[in-house]
């Protein structure tokens, strides 16, 4: 079977399966969970039976349903900083390949200095500031992931404003704007859509790591970091509870690696072929 | 010439295909080169040259499978020999020079590193005898300074020194055999004439046979004793050089040889000339910084007219069409278009202006968005400067458009809703010879002269007064650069559209132009009609061009030489 054209490898299959049964978790929680959200079902760490498959979680609730919630808060607000986080970047990034001059000095010497800024440290103080609300956590994330775009949207668009057919459009009178999105974009999109990939486990891994300490997702929102560290006294007792929430961030975000290394390997050789030697 | 009677390379029944389609690339080629002998593959793109080249070694590139076929090299075949057989046998019994040599070199290595590499690795030399040996070679093929070349990185040296460099390595080994791809194509015709010199000269000294693949004929005249004509994988001829380029057999050959002659005799229709002077460029200068590219640079095109202007890589003639266009702002003098001095960069002037002076590149690959169909090609033009909402410039009681000149009401151009955008798009594809049916392809889909007829299409779909040509013909092939010639000349006739025509290759300045100049490191060295430049007596610079074109007889290289040595001598 094909997609986009291409046979997936065994690799790219398990990463295209197992991301498609997140994505559809995701979308219909509410229906497929098997209790509401914050039900408390059972007694705190009950082992996994016949009414909660994966046990019970710190406070009792069904570990299962935290988890698909869970899934779906993170894979949420991942793919929401991934977005804002391209639009801003390419924007900006392709705004600076094409006019370049004071533009493309300006933006890449403020990127410059963002990105000299850790990161962590820097999304600390802005929530510490701020407050831990959701809209917060995706501004700053994505401002701070913009400027990682912002690069690779950069080089894309430098390759690319070199190129006869976007002299001509200049030649032509064309604006700014629309050689940004006739001429540059399209032939940018392949390269961009698997960064898209990459970037979008880096801010998942993020937020997972944010809620892990305390300052992403707040209670009684469900989030796989965020139950990674509630459950995390489990251990101890030699019990699983946290090893579940733990799981689906590894499955995750191996899965959708795999995925973009197959686009990635796509659009290397396109054909697909090695020569013989 | 001394060739033996011992047969070196023998390729028999070579069959090449496509890994993803099975289509048939190479078919049933045999191909058979004795020792000492050089043989020319002949054919257009598409025709199989490079690949049978590289099979010779047994390598197929991505994508293409040897199918069936023996290849012998001393009366071994190297097809059933194992990897590390087929292995030891490339460098050292076979080489392969490469077309474009700053893609054969390792940019973070010395070239001396390189040339040394082969002999080393197949164990023939230690460092010491490869370093002298490669200096040796360094020196036979005329490198500056051959003692110290070697130290150099390849960005360090020119595109002719390269390519010698490279015929260096790969006479590290001292091969049987050597598979040279297009050696001289990307280089300028006067170094052209220096590489082909020395690769003669190489190439009679050691013995070696000679697979010369090319799609240029007069050069191959000069190298190779036999020549087998390629066409879509299949052979069409073969035989001695004279025999095939006096006396071809076959259609085909016939019509290649009869495309290098044409030269001789076609000329520029001097009744498409009218006197109104359409560009005028006084005395510009230009740099890039501090370096001067172009200095003190005047021409005149008249309506109707071609003017050629002539140059090798360097010479700063791409860049006089960057300064005209208004990409490069001159540091000074002016350009006049149509009475009116033009703004000297491309965001004063406005969009009628930007309109009337169009361009049109090389490689039609780049100067074509992969993205967009030919409709969307085509069409913005016309709809970017004509439709609803543009101005007017014959309202606004301007110049004599072209379009009232072909008979038609203007009114049909300015105010244009999308279907009559629609509707000059169709013509416009008409007037390029190509059918409408393509509107919808991508330019992927097309062939290389396909793609430059969209390209002569685009421009001539904002009714220009001016084209400018950046060497449209000089990535085609010989019979397709042939099509687009034709094209040109018919519609400066019908249109009477100016071009300004920036070329290197001299058959293509006789043919269609007007007045030729000649350029010579940012200025020019003559201007004037073509038929006066080229007839003596000569500028020395326009000398050394004209000698430097090869023509096609298998004895001319021969004469260069000897007039060499004779003023030499004197």
């Amino acid at each position: 079977m094909k997609i986009l054209g291409h046979k997936p490898t065994a690799s790219a299959w398990f990463g295209l399966v197992v991301m498609g049964l997140f994505v559809i978790v995701a979308i219909f929680t509410p229906v497929l969970a098997p209790y509401p959200e914050s039900a408390n079902i059972g007694g705190t760490w009950d082992e996994p039976s016949a009414a909660m498959w994966l046990g019970a979680d710190q406070i009792g609730r069904d570990m299962l349903t935290r988890i698909m919630y869970g899934s779906r808060m993170t894979i949420g607000v991942a793919l929401a900083i991934t977005a804002l986080s391209f639009l801003i970047g390419i924007v900006l990034g392709f705004l600076s390949a094409v006019m370049g001059g004071w533009v493309d000095l300006f933006l890449t010497r403020l990127v410059d200095v963002m990105l000299s800024i850790p990161g962590l440290i820097f999304a600390l103080i802005i929530l510490g500031v701020f407050g831990s609300s959701i809209p917060v956590l995706i501004l700053t994330i994505a401002v701070l992931d913009s400027t990682r775009v912002f690069r690779l949207a950069r080089a894309l668009g430098m390759n690319l404003t070199v190129l006869e057919y976007v002299e001509a459009a200049k030649l032509r009178g064309e604006g700014t704007w629309w050689i940004i999105r006739r001429e540059i974009l399209p032939n940018a999109s392949a390269p961009l859509m698997s960064e898209f990939g990459l970037r979008f486990c880096f801010n998942f891994l993020f937020i997972a790591g944010l809620s892990f300490l305390g300052l992403g997702v707040q209670p009684p929102y469900a989030d796989l970091g965020g139950m990674v560290r509630e459950n995390a006294a489990a251990i101890n007792f030699g019990m699983m509870a946290p090893i579940y929430p733990a799981t689906a961030i590894a499955l995750l975000t191996v899965s959708v690696n795999l995925v973009v290394d197959w686009l990635l390997s796509i659009e290397a050789r396109p054909s697909g072929a090695q020569a013989e030697l | 010439m001394s060739t033996s009677e011992k047969t070196i390379l023998k390729i028999k029944g070579l069959r090449l295909e496509g890994v993803r389609a099975g289509n048939v690339i190479v078919d049933d080629v045999d191909v058979t080169l004795h020792a000492g002998e050089v043989l020319g593959l002949i054919g257009e793109s598409g025709a199989g040259k490079s690949t049978i080249g590289l099979s010779a070694m047994s390598y197929a590139r991505a994508g293409v499978h040897i199918a069936q076929g023996s290849i012998e090299i001393d009366g071994i075949d190297i097809r059933k020999l194992d990897a590390g057989g087929r292995r030891g046998v490339r460098g050292r019994r076979i080489a392969y020079v490469a077309q474009s040599a700053s893609a054969a070199f390792n940019p973070s290595h010395t070239i001396m590193d390189q040339v040394c590499e082969a002999p080393m690795i197949h164990g023939l030399m230690s460092r010491e005898e490869a370093e002298s040996w490669a200096r040796h070679l360094f020196k036979s093929l005329d490198l500056p300074e051959p003692e110290t070349f070697g130290n150099r990185y390849p960005h360090q040296a020119s595109g002719g020194q390269l390519q010698r460099a490279m015929a260096a390595m790969a006479m590290s080994c001292r091969p049987d055999i050597l598979v040279l791809d297009e050696p001289t194509t990307a280089l300028d015709v006067t170094t052209q004439i220096e590489v082909l010199i020395l690769l003669k000269s190489l190439i009679r000294e050691y013995g070696t046979a000679a697979l010369y693949i090319t799609h240029d004929l007069a050069v191959v005249a000069q190298v190779a004793d036999r020549i087998k004509v390629l066409r879509h994988g299949k052979e069409v001829e073969e035989g001695t050089v004279d025999g095939v380029l006096q006396a071809p057999t076959q259609d085909y050959t016939a019509r290649l040889v009869a495309v290098r002659g044409a030269a001789a005799s076609e000329r520029a229709d001097p009744t498409s000339v009218k006197p109104e002077i359409v560009l005028k460029v006084d005395h510009i200068d230009a740099s890039y910084g501090t370096f001067k590219v172009v200095s003190d640079v005047s021409l005149d095109i008249r309506r109707g007219e071609t003017v050629a202007v002539v140059g090798e890589s360097g010479s700063g003639k791409s860049t006089l069409a960057r300064i005209i266009t208004g990409l490069l702002p001159p540091t000074a003098g002016t350009i006049t278009f149509k009475g009116q001095v033009l703004p000297r960069s491309l965001a004063e002037r406005g969009k009628d202006l930007k309109r009337t002076i169009q361009l049109v590149y090389q490689i039609p690959d780049v100067a074509l968005n992969p993205r967009q169909t030919l409709m969307e090609t085509i069409g913005r033009p016309v709809s970017f400067y004509f439709s609803m909402g543009g101005t007017n410039p014959v309202k606004q009681g301007g110049h004599q458009t072209v379009q009232e000149s072909v008979g038609r009401p203007s009114s049909l151009y300015f105010g244009m809703g999308a279907k009559d955008v629609d509707k000059r798009t169709k013509e416009l594809m008409d007037l390029v010879e190509l059918p409408q049916s393509f509107l919808t392809r991508y330019p992927t889909e097309l062939s290389g002269g396909q793609k430059q007829r969209v390209c002569v299409a685009r421009a001539l779909a904002a009714d220009p007064d001016l084209i400018i040509l950046d060497e449209p013909t000089s990535a085609l092939d010989p019979l397709v650069a042939e099509e687009i010639l034709k094209l040109l000349r018919r519609l400066q006739v019908e249109l009477g559209l100016s071009y300004m025509l920036i070329t290197h290759d001299l058959d293509v300045v006789h043919r269609i132009a007007h007045r030729t100049a000649v350029m010579l490191r940012g200025s020019f060295v003559a201007f004037d009609e073509t038929e006066k430049i080229f007839a003596g007596p000569y500028h020395p610079y326009t000398e050394k061009l004209v000698n430097a074109v090869p023509v096609m007889r298998s004895d001319w290289l021969d004469g260069v030489l000897a007039k060499r040595a004779a003023a030499a001598a004197a």
